[in-house]
């Protein structure tokens, strides 16, 4: 029993997840000074992991947790709501957000000028705490804030890339992204006129009770759009190469690996929970949709990738491409399909997240991010790029890597639903993306190094990019996490919301 | 030590071997030692799991769960026993001739050579021991992978275009075509364990369906390089002569053969493919491959490329007694895997003996070689004879078996391929060997300099795989009653 007047924290743990990087952020940016501040945002950021870690063990072992936000009850307050499907995505987040922000201090002073840095770590935390909120609110309205939030820091993150190209692409996405949360909010907005709630668990158990249906088809649709430009689902993705191309090193490793997903775990949310899979696939023809547009960005994006010169492209493309291998799971719309998208929203975030480490630390050493400038690069940086070929492997779907583990799901589930010309299209890009990473096995050892200067990267980088190589391998083999908490995650989505 | 403890030992012992090589690579004598010491003490793990087997143990080992159904397990049963003894056996002759090898020619990067090696080794023993369709594709990939910078060791332009060739066509056939095939058996069967009898006898899939399978298996898989899917092979070709011999001639190629014994037994059964027919299209294939590459060994002058062939030709020759599908020509295939193993890897260091020896690679080059390089020459024809299969070497043995398979069911398609390719193999192998020996060397070759035997390790290595040859004539006890032993568990079912 707690008495009254002192705070229990660990029931205060769903909003802990969000006040403590938005603190973080504040304080960062009151230091200004850019090793304090990066103190402070390292202190932040390994806090995160261990609140949503509590919280994961907690929802596992008793339920999902519902927390009134400020005591008002829901519906009528905001409603933290956090189960089995949030908490995982949560776990990998803040995991990624820590183990960047432990790489980082090096690589930013390397590629940012010194008197940014304060303002720099305060966007990073901002967008974490954007990201977080977005993931742990049950509220349509509260939702979109955290969604300007994350994205407003996320275009501060992009433009102080050291590029002047950093600032069109950063535009780019701010046009984009406006636009997507633009969409969104119309769609939140004709949700409220239907239904009166913003509340997502009311939503869903009022949506039976409408008469009208199209206007709840139109708000999907809206709501479907607007993610998906900010999930960059194929052809939405445009403003997505050049702000992975611009972006400093470490803040492109940690959009990649996280803000997409983020926006993914939200259409989840709302088609399968939300909308149901009876409104959200039997009534309209998203399934259908959502698998052809997967089917392009997979082969499309990939040959893109195939053809990219600057390396930081190719593997944007790559991405592209792999939040193909994401919407087909969901459109499958099977158990299997769905574990396999989010096992693959986990295991991309790793793969990708080392790949873009991996460059980052190429591009401390030497400077270069073509792709042809690369020549030779594996004899003189071997860690680097032994972290790289082997996320490579796990983005191709090598056995024992992460990535298998999310492809074979998918495979199952396409071959479950007679599917075959799917399973077909996985292997092919498979294969296509032996292609792209074996480019640059090619050019980084079979050509001989040139003689420029080679600075060896930190130590700190570098172990944060092998411990990341050495996680591809390890929940490739050890898929309790990523299999299993996958498997949990689409069984908490699939059910929806208790009506 | 109980089998699951051996298991893990066999599966460890090369995987730290490749750490150890990895930090001593400073130092190349203690490398070298590494490496020696890494291959005597697989071996001897492995070899003290043959008395398990032989007493009808069948020892395994649970590691993990990757998928609801699908764990990573290993179960030895006989064939697997018999492949894990190939391959580490030979990886110690190997390891004393790489030595003579890399250090007579003076390569480079010989540290990551031995590296890739060990995982290579590592690769194989997992496939040979794996007891379900995933762990077995897990340890195929880790071979492709592994002997990648072994094929493309050199770091010139011939050696990224065979990469890329030998990349593409193994990772693409097993992605595109075996990984779907192993899924398919998944759902149909809701496991892929192997199953003495096999997995797919209660399943109610069509002919037309198994006969679909059945070729998702064999041109997924790519190593058992079977027409059209072979020209990875040769282009393999370019790696150091010890990566080709223990690799290309072994391990690698013989995991493939193996995988298709394995999933023709314990997957599609053998009583179960025979009398479904929808195996009857495989024995045509395997038997235009063993003509068409022995045809285009014969007109090949760089003596690799034509060992390269007879081994495409060679692998056949195990899918065609597979084919066969009766007990006997299966026992055929299961020896010929070990006869060809020995005799082709005999051949593999001849060819290396003589380019470190004498820097030759063409066929036209030979004459008299055998005058200056007795032992190795020697060898070689010890090696020609078994692929041939005249006694008394290793090679008649299995043939024997296959031809009495053959005969017994009446499949004359499959008698008339082995008949014709015995005479080819005769027609390109019997040429070297006369050259050799019976041709006087040409004019420029007698001035000096002149040059003698290969180094002593490579000259110490293939006269024991040569000698291995004829032993295995005279006692061929081992795999012969692994072979037996794993086709009466089968009938028994």
């Amino acid at each position: 029993m707690t008495v009254p007047g002192e705070i229990n924290w660990h029931e205060h743990l769903p909003v802990l997840q969000v006040v403590v990087p938005l603190s973080g952020a504040l304080l960062a940016a009151i230091v200004r000074e850019g090793r304090l501040a990066w103190l402070v945002a390292m202190i932040a950021c390994w806090a995160m992991p261990i609140i949503s870690i509590a919280l994961l063990t907690q929802v596992i072992a008793s339920g999902p947790i519902s927390y009134a936000m400020g005591g008002w009850p829901p519906p009528v307050g905001i409603e933290y709501r956090i189960d089995q499907a949030n908490a995982y995505v949560m776990v990998f987040v803040s995991i990624m957000a820590a183990l960047v922000m432990t790489y980082m201090p090096r690589s930013t002073a390397d590629e940012i000028r010194p008197e940014k840095h304060g303002w720099y770590y305060a966007c990073f935390l901002l967008c974490l705490a954007g990201l977080e909120g977005m993931l742990a609110s049950g509220d349509a309205f509260n939702i979109f804030v955290f969604m300007e939030i994350s994205s407003l820091s996320m275009y501060v993150l992009i433009a102080l890339g050291s590029d002047r190209r950093a600032l069109v692409a950063a535009y780019q996405y701010l046009m984009i992204g406006t636009l997507g949360a633009t969409f969104y909010v119309i769609g939140v907005g004709l949700l409220f006129t239907m239904t009166g709630t913003l509340n997502l668990i009311d939503i869903a158990s009022r949506l039976n009770q409408v008469e009208h249906a199209r206007p709840i088809l139109a708000a999907m649709a809206f709501i479907v759009v607007g993610l998906g430009l900010k999930i960059a689902l194929f052809p939405m993705h445009l403003w997505l190469p050049n702000a992975y191309a611009f972006a400093p090193s470490a803040a492109t490793a940690f959009i990649a690996s996280t803000a997409t997903k983020v926006a993914v775990y939200l259409l989840l949310r709302y088609l399968f929970s939300v909308f149901g899979v009876e409104i959200g696939f039997e009534a309209t023809p998203a399934s259908g949709l959502f698998l052809t547009l997967a089917v392009m960005a997979m082969i499309i994006a990939s040959t893109i990738a195939i053809f990219e010169r600057n390396v930081k492209r190719m593997l944007a493309y790559s991405s592209v491409a792999q939040i193909g291998y994401i919407m087909l799971g969901i459109g499958l719309v099977n158990q299997a399909g769905l574990t396999g998208g989010i096992a693959h929203l986990f295991n991309h975030a790793i793969i990708k997240g080392t790949l873009f480490l991996a460059i980052g630390c190429v591009v401390y050493a030497t400077g270069i991010t073509r792709v042809a400038s690369m020549a030779g690069i594996g004899r003189t940086m071997p860690l680097t790029m032994g972290a790289f070929v082997t996320a490579g492997l796990g983005l191709i779907g090598v056995p024992g890597t992460a990535g298998f583990i999310s492809k074979w799901y998918l495979v199952q589930a396409a071959i479950e639903a007679g599917m075959w010309w799917i399973a077909a299209v996985i292997v092919i890009s498979s294969v296509l993306a032996v292609i792209y990473i074996g480019r640059i096995v090619e050019i980084a050892w079979f050509r001989e190094p040139s003689d420029r200067q080679v600075r060896n990267p930190p130590p700190e980088m570098l172990a944060v990019t092998i411990a990341l190589a050495a996680a591809t391998i390890y929940f490739g083999i050890f898929t309790d996490f990523s299999g299993g908490g996958a498997a949990e995650a689409a069984r908490v989505l699939f059910g929806g919301y208790p009506r | 030590m109980t089998g699951a403890e051996l298991i893990t030992l066999a599966l460890l012992i090369p995987l730290a071997g490749a750490v150890g090589i990895a930090v001593t690579g400073r130092f190349p004598n203690l490398r070298e030692t590494v490496t020696l010491v890494t291959a005597v003490a697989l071996c001897a793990t492995v070899l003290s799991i043959l008395p398990l087997v032989q007493a009808g143990e069948r020892p395994a080992l649970d590691v993990v769960s990757l998928f609801p159904g699908v764990d990573m397990i290993f179960r030895i049963e006989p064939l697997g026993m018999l492949f894990g003894i190939i391959a580490s056996s030979l990886w110690i002759v190997n390891s004393i001739y790489s030595i003579g090898y890399m250090r007579g020619n003076k390569e480079q990067r010989q540290t990551v050579f031995y590296v890739c090696f060990s995982i290579a080794i590592f690769g194989a023993v997992g496939v040979a021991f794996a007891g379900n369709l995933l762990t077995l594709f897990l340890f195929y990939e880790i071979l492709t992978i592994s002997t990648y910078p072994l094929v493309t060791h050199k770091a010139n332009a011939e050696a990224k275009a065979s990469g890329r060739v030998y990349l593409l066509i193994l990772m693409g056939t097993s992605m595109m075509l075996l990984l779907p095939a192993i899924i398919w058996v998944l759902v149909e069967a809701g496991t892929t364990n192997f199953t003495p009898g096999g997995l797919l006898v209660n399943t109610t899939l069509s002919t037309g369906m198994i006969g679909l399978m059945l070729a998702l298996f064999i041109f997924g898989i790519g190593k058992a390089a079977v027409m059209p899917v072979h020209s990875w092979l040769p282009a393999a070709m370019v790696a150091p002569t010890p990566v080709s011999a223990l690799l290309h001639a072994v391990a690698v190629v013989k995991a493939g053969v193996f995988t298709v014994v394995k999933v023709v037994v314990y997957i599609f059964g053998v009583d179960f493919l025979a009398t479904s027919g929808a195996g009857d299209w495989l024995t045509y294939v395997a038997g235009f491959t063993v003509i068409a590459a022995s045809v285009i060994a014969l007109m090949q002058d760089n003596l690799k490329r034509r060992l390269a062939y007879s081994t495409i030709s060679q692998l056949s020759y195990i899918v065609l007694a597979t084919a066969i599908l009766t007990p006997i020509s299966m026992i055929g295939a299961m020896l010929h895997i070990a006869m060809h193993a020995v005799s082709k890897i005999t051949l593999f260091f001849a060819a290396g003996s003589i380019y470190t020896a004498a820097h030759k690679t063409e066929i036209s080059q030979l004459d008299g070689i055998g005058r200056l390089m007795p032992w190795t020459m020697g060898a070689f024809a010890v090696g020609s004879l078994s692929m041939i299969g005249v006694p008394p070497t290793a090679g008649f043995i299995s043939k024997w078996f296959m031809l009495s398979g053959g005969m017994e069911s009446e499949n004359w398609v499959a008698v008339g391929v082995i008949f014709l390719s015995t005479v080819l193999n005769a027609c390109y192998f019997l040429p070297i060997v006369y050259r050799a020996f019976w041709r006087a060397p040409s004019e420029q070759d007698n001035h000096p300099p002149a040059h003698g035997e290969g180094p002593a390790p490579v000259v110490l290595a293939l006269t024991i795989t040569a000698l291995g040859v004829l032993a295995l004539f005279f006692f061929p006890d081992v795999p012969l009653g692994l072979a037996e032993a794993m086709m009466a568990e089968e009938i028994a079912r």
